[in-house]
Order: C-alpha cells, then sequence, then structure tokens
C-alpha cells in the first residue's frame, strides 16, 4: 500500500498555486495500492485548508512554529523526515522552492530523489517516475527503490475530481537548526507573472532588433490580462536585452503553456528544448525556413512590426467578446 | 577564503541528442563535451571571492570517468588552483554521488563548496543540497546574487514571481544559478599555467544506490504545422485557428 505525503507550498499564509494538480498526481499514486494521501501544510499561522480535501486529500496535516513565516528549508525538511517512514513517496511540486526541498528531504530520509517529473507510477516493488533529460531533449524513465521524494513539474497532472475529507490534524515540528534565515521575498518588477507558470508565454528573439521592441510583446501579453509572461531567447537574455528569469531554453527554464508564441525567434536547438512541450506553439518570423515553423502548429511569415500589433489588436478584441 | 568547486562535464547544449545503442543513455560519437554552464558561474564565484578576499585557495572537484579531467584543467586555466578527480563511475543516484563528494569535503576546512544549479545532462539537481544536508551545513539552491563579509554569506535566488533573499554563516554550501556573474575564458597565459598546478587523482567508489534507468527515449516529435499566411493579412485566420480549432484563446 502506498500512502503519499504531499508537502505543499506556502507563501505569505497562504497556498502556492499548484497545490491541487501536486494532490492529483499524489491521489493517482496513492489510489493504485489502495492508499491514503495527506497534505502537508508547515505555517506559522493558521492557514486554509479547504480546498484540499476536495482536491484529494485524506488528511491535512499542519506543522505550525514560528520560523515558518518564510520559507525555512531548515524546518520543513526536518518535518517532512520526521513523518517520512509512515509513507511510500513524499512529493512536491517541482518549484524553484520545492526543487530546493526534494533533495533536503531524500539525503535526511536516506532516499532516491527525482526532480522535474512528468509521469509517476508503481511498478512492482518500485515507483517509476519519468522525468526530461538533456533539457527536454530526452525523456529518461528511471525506477526507484525503497521511499522516493519526487518534484512533480507543474502541468503534468490535472485537477481530479476525486474529494476526500481533507481531515485536520495537527503534527509536530521536531528540533532542528535553522543553518539558512530566509528574509523575505523582493517581488519581480512590475509583479510580472513567471514564464514557468503562465498559460501563455510570448517570447521574444534576436529578430526584435532592438531591447525597446520588447515593449511590442508586453503589449500582446496585456491584451491577454494577466495570463500572459514575456520570454526571451538565450541571444537576447546575453545581449542583455532580457533577464535571465525570462531566458526560455536549456539554460533557461523549461515552460509547457498553453499557448507558446515564438516572436522572431529562429529556433535554436537549445531554445526548442525549453517549450517543445507548449499545447500550442506559435512563430511570428521574417524567415520562411527558421527552424522554429517546424515545431509550430501555426506559422506567419512577415514582419514581425506588422504581425505582432495586428495581433495584439486582434486578441484585444476576442477578448473584448 | 577556502573554496571548493564541484564540477560536472556535460555535452555542449547545442549537441543534437542521439540514443545510444543501450537505450539508457546517449550516443556520444562526434559530441563535444564542455565544462557543465552552471558550474562555470561557480568557478566564476570561487576564483573572484578569492581575488576579493586576498588570500586563500580555490579547489576544483570533479567525480567519474578520466575524461572529466579535461573538464578540470579548463577550471585550472580561468584561475581556479587545484584540482582534484575523485575517480569513479558516478551513479544514477544522485545521493551516492553527494556522499562519495561529502567524504571528500567533509573536514577540509571549505569555507564555501560551489556547485551548479544543475547538470544540463540528467538535469538532477540535487547534488548540492545533498552535500549540504550530509555535511549539515547552511545551503541556498540557485543564486543569482552572493555578497560575502565577516564570515557570511548574503544570497538572493529567483523564485517563482519574486527574488528570494537569505543569509547564513560561513561554512556554507551554494548552487549557482545564471545571472550570478560572467564567467571569465581561460587566457592563453591561464592554459599554461594550469599544466603547473597540483592534479591529484583520487580513486573512489560509488555504491549503485536506489536509482536504475529503465529507459532513454527521444520526446514524440510534434504533428507538422503549418504556415498560416503572410504577413499582418494572416492574423484574421491564426485568431480563427486560436478560437475555434486549438481552443486556446
Amino acid at each position: 500500500m502506498a500512502n503519499i505525503l504531499a508537502v505543499l507550498e506556502i507563501r505569505g499564509g497562504a497556498l502556492r498555486k499548484g497545490a491541487v494538480e501536486l494532490l492529483a498526481a499524489a491521489r493517482r499514486l496513492a489510489d493504485a495500492s489502495g492508499g491514503t494521501v495527506d497534505a502537508l501544510v508547515c505555517s506559522n499561522g493558521a492557514v486554509d485548508g479547504s480546498a484540499l480535501g476536495p482536491a484529494g486529500a485524506d488528511r491535512v496535516l499542519h506543522a505550525t512554529h514560528a520560523d515558518f513565516a518564510n520559507y525555512c528549508p531548515d524546518g520543513i525538511s526536518a518535518t517532512a523526515a520526521s513523518l517520512a517512514s509512515q509513507y511510500r513517496a513524499i512529493i512536491v511540486a517541482a518549484s524553484a522552492t520545492g526543487k530546493d526541498l526534494a533533495p533536503r528531504i531524500a539525503a535526511r530520509v536516506n532516499a532516491p530523489c527525482a526532480m522535474d517529473v512528468t509521469a509517476v507510477d508503481l511498478t512492482g516493488d518500485n515507483i517509476r517516475v519519468v522525468r526530461p533529460v538533456y533539457a527536454g531533449k530526452a525523456m529518461q524513465t528511471v525506477d526507484l527503490r525503497g521511499t522516493a521524494v519526487i518534484a512533480v513539474r507543474p502541468g503534468a497532472y490535472p485537477a481530479l475530481g476525486a474529494a476526500k475529507s481533507g481531515a485536520s490534524q495537527n503534527v509536530a515540528v521536531p528540533a532542528f537548526t535553522q543553518r539558512l534565515d530566509v528574509a523575505g521575498i523582493r517581488a519581480s518588477d512590475k509583479g510580472a507573472l513567471d514564464v514557468a507558470e503562465a498559460r501563455v508565454v510570448i517570447s521574444g528573439g534576436r529578430g526584435l532588433g532592438d531591447p525597446k521592441h520588447f515593449a511590442l510583446l508586453e503589449d500582446l501579453a496585456a491584451a491577454f490580462g494577466g495570463e500572459a509572461a514575456v520570454g526571451a531567447s538565450r541571444a537576447v537574455v546575453d545581449a542583455g536585452w532580457a533577464s535571465h528569469g525570462a531566458q526560455v531554453g536549456q539554460t533557461g527554464k523549461t515552460v509547457a503553456p498553453e499557448l507558446y508564441i515564438a516572436i522572431g525567434i529562429s529556433g535554436a536547438i537549445q531554445h526548442l528544448a525549453g517549450m517543445r512541450t507548449a499545447k500550442v506553439i506559435v512563430a511570428i518570423n521574417r524567415d520562411k525556413d527558421a527552424p522554429i515553423f517546424k515545431v509550430a502548429d501555426y506559422g506567419i511569415v512577415g514582419d514581425l512590426f506588422e504581425v505582432v500589433p495586428a495581433l495584439t489588436a486582434a486578441v484585444k478584441a476576442a477578448k473584448a467578446h | 577564503m577556502k573554496i571548493a568547486v564541484c564540477l560536472r562535464r556535460v555535452p555542449d547544449t547545442t549537441s543534437k541528442i542521439v540514443i545510444g545503442a543501450s537505450g539508457t543513455s546517449i550516443d556520444e560519437t562526434g559530441i563535444k563535451f564542455v565544462p557543465n554552464p552552471y558550474d562555470e558561474y561557480a568557478v566564476e564565484a570561487a576564483i573572484a571571492l578569492k581575488e576579493q578576499a586576498g588570500a586563500g585557495e580555490a579547489v576544483v572537484v570533479g567525480l567519474g570517468g578520466d575524461s572529466v579531467q579535461e573538464t578540470l584543467r579548463t577550471a585550472l586555466a580561468m584561475g581556479i588552483d587545484r584540482a582534484v578527480h575523485l575517480q569513479g563511475a558516478a551513479s544514477a543516484d544522485g545521493l551516492e554521488n553527494a556522499r562519495v563528494l561529502a567524504d571528500h569535503l567533509r573536514g577540509a576546512g571549505y569555507d564555501l563548496i560551489l556547485f551548479g544549479k544543475l547538470a544540463v545532462d540528467d538535469c538532477g539537481q540535487q547534488t548540492g543540497a545533498m552535500v549540504a544536508e550530509l555535511l549539515e551545513l547552511p545551503c541556498a539552491t540557485a543564486i543569482t546574487m552572493l555578497a560575502v563579509a565577516d564570515g557570511r554569506a548574503a544570497v538572493e535566488r529567483e523564485v517563482e514571481g519574486g527574488v528570494e533573499q537569505a543569509s547564513c554563516a560561513l561554512p556554507a554550501v551554494f548552487t549557482c544559478d545564471k545571472g550570478l556573474n560572467n564567467p571569465r575564458l581561460p587566457s592563453l597565459k591561464g592554459i599554461m599555467a594550469a599544466k603547473k598546478k597540483p592534479f591529484e587523482i583520487k580513486p573512489v567508489t560509488v555504491a549503485v544506490g536506489a536509482v536504475s534507468i529503465v529507459s532513454l527515449v527521444l520526446p514524440a516529435e510534434r504533428a507538422a504545422g503549418r504556415i498560416v499566411g503572410e504577413g499582418a493579412a494572416a492574423v484574421p485566420a491564426l485568431m480563427q485557428l486560436l478560437t475555434a480549432e486549438a481552443k486556446v484563446i
């Protein structure tokens, strides 16, 4: 029987998005063997966990500690590790925080760790996971023996309808040494959506010609009304036109939005590796032979300075309806 | 300031990946190998911090087969003082690799132990934090800012929607992300000097661990797309496809 512990991410006293998806992945693994799913919430005060039962949590375990006001990797990994013997797998979302936490828990409980997992199943005594390697240029299937710590990639599992009771229970925080002091999070400029989390990603490349032309992409993103983020190719990040946090590709972020619009991006192999799992890819490029058109569902060959404003106007009009 | 950097050798990021005959690893024919790009940020940070301190030692440590020696020499040419090759086959289980690295680093007096955020081949993204746990040292992963003064380190790391700020006492373990610095290139003088720098080869045994690779496959090809049209005139047709066919708007 595979009981699963899902360690949820808290920021500012509230659950981060991704909790419901993570529980769907946990539920799938637990249901394969008649196991249960517990959600662990580490915070410095009350957290509204009422969404967790409907999302598939049998129990919601609250671990409360004054040091949990900000992300506290030492305390959270100690708490998860203290509970680990009851579980077959400990899963986290493969966010910046989840990927920081997973190997710490794994080292504490002497367990294997798998990152950025896109599929997870029980196979006999093992947990079998699939994960992108070479930044998405290949997919690796691995078997993990014993208790495993798994970071599940956002978007890998749709939310399920399997409601459970989600009964609240307090759990003790074990004694721990706080080695790293996290002061807090400084919000990004413009409060911009992260490319890794946005439903729509609009990326620009060298074809923009000048960093000031990113404004065209920001206008298009704005037309989507808060669900789009602006990304960039490695070439323009290296040229200082865009921040490295916006880079999509092998040495940047891997994204899997519903809609990816590549503007003035030729489609170098290391860029394609970072966005090929998008549901729909649109490419706008002057060069009809650009490799980006080989992966794009829909392409427009033409001058981006004409096409992008026209597309922005059309999206605005569609959204206004 | 005594600093260790743990280094990996990986295929160049522009490489086309071909699956090898084993079905569990890549075909290395024709692949150019380079120092892991994220490890170069760690190397640069180590050299710069040693220069800033005006004294100390920057050491590069590589676990793996003999091919990693070339990568270690590149770091020496960049300005690292000394290299250690932990000679043995690495495990698919990151925790086993972390144990061997931690055993080597334990008690050696390092103020800082630096890693790249991840190796761009297996994308395991775990060894640094595991080494920190095994050594019971403070750790921050994927840092984009590092400032060291008075026995403490201040760091920043990108999280979704912002930048997390943290600090800790030294010694500490950090993994480095793009944005931390601009790695220097090896100079000709550096390449010549590297040949005379200490280079230790230390055989190690890495346990198999609890991970086995079942298969490695190329991702499914995307279905062939289509060119909707040319110029701004094609926008209405594109919108029709995005709303009616793809249903993403």
